[in-house]
């Protein structure tokens, strides 16, 4: 169990910044063509994020053309060049699940504020 | 170049690969083995390498088996298996032996120990469907009918009926190796491997490679 232990907390990535659901976070995320690596931005809402050591994720939605879209991202994954914070939102739940069902003006976000 | 060694399942877990898939992967310490007999063809009839595995104390070893391991002049191990060689001189008694015969990417062969289920019905030893769980039924886990009336007058031999389940030795074929640790003697397969946490198992060079 020790071995087992010692070998995922190896793969646990220190440099994660400390998001929270609600924040607006941009994902750069590294995309193989061929022998190329290109560098993907996804911009959106933390909508949830799931704890459990290595097999930590985090969801991301926003809307693409008027189509909403998530992504589930391993938190420790090594596809993941870096995560920005853009906004902190203020947010009620852990889960902000109620996103999926408001649109335009509705699904805002009001900003955190810090006094 | 011996084509397995003896070790010892881990457990389970998942890694990430440098190309961003997450793997499931199993985690077993392998060796290292020491050589405990070297069999030769001029000897026994054919080319075989004794290992042994885990240090096991001296005064809980029998006296049969400590004289067989004072022969190698190694310490007593706890676990001994059979491997095939090609070539016996290359190989010297009490002699150890790693990780470095595996490769990083190589398939391999595990054989283990399956878990024992005891005394399984037919559900779980066989997969049967069971009868249906509601609507007036009372036929929930049983087999259902096990064969015809007095045309053949018996039940067929090899019929799948409740019985002992596991406890059987068990090989799942070309697995791959997809990270060694030769400092902790650890490698990590790729899947699961028969038999249970801290089970003995042996890794063994692939027997039937998969067509590409």
């Amino acid at each position: 169990m020790q071995v087992i232990n010692q070998l995922e907390r190896e793969q646990i990535r220190l440099d994660m910044p400390d998001f929270s659901p609600g924040d607006t976070v941009k994902v750069h995320v590294k995309i193989k063509e061929g022998d190329k690596e290109r560098i993907q931005i996804f911009q959106g809402v933390v909508i949830s994020k799931r704890k459990g050591g290595v097999n930590a994720t985090f969801t991301v939605r926003k809307v693409s053309y008027g189509v909403g879209v998530e992504r589930i991202f391993p938190t420790h994954s090594p596809i993941i060049d870096r995560v920005e914070i853009i906004t902190r939102g203020r947010v009620r739940r852990a889960k902000i699940y109620y996103l999926r069902k408001l649109r335009g003006k509705a699904a805002r976000i009001r900003e955190k504020r810090f006094n | 170049m011996t084509k397995g060694l003896i070790g010892k399942k881990l457990g389970m877990t998942s890694v990430f690969t440098p190309d961003g898939n997450y793997e499931p992967v199993t985690v077993i310490q392998v060796g290292p083995c020491a050589v405990t007999q070297i069999k030769t063809v001029d000897n026994d009839g054919y080319n075989a390498l004794q290992l042994g595995f885990e240090d096991k104390k001296a005064e809980n070893t029998n006296k049969p088996l400590k004289g067989h391991f004072n022969k190698s002049g190694s310490s007593c191990y706890a676990h001994l298996r059979e491997v095939d060689i090609e070539d016996p001189a290359e190989y010297q008694l009490g002699q150890n032996i790693g990780t470095d015969i595996f490769t990083v990417g190589e398939k391999v062969d595990v054989v283990g120990t399956t878990k024992g289920r005891g005394f399984a019905g037919v559900m779980k030893r066989h997969g049967f469907g069971g009868g249906r769980k509601t609507h007036g039924s009372k036929c929930h886990r049983i087999p259902g009918s096990i064969g015809c009336s007095a045309t053949p007058g018996k039940v067929i031999k090899g019929k799948k009926m409740p019985g002992h389940y596991g406890l059987d030795r068990q090989t799942t074929r070309n697995l791959q190796i997809l990270d060694i640790r030769p400092e902790e003697n650890l490698i990590l397969i790729k899947g699961a491997v028969p038999g249970k946490s801290q089970g003995v198992v042996m890794i063994k060079k692939v027997k039937f490679a998969n067509k590409a």
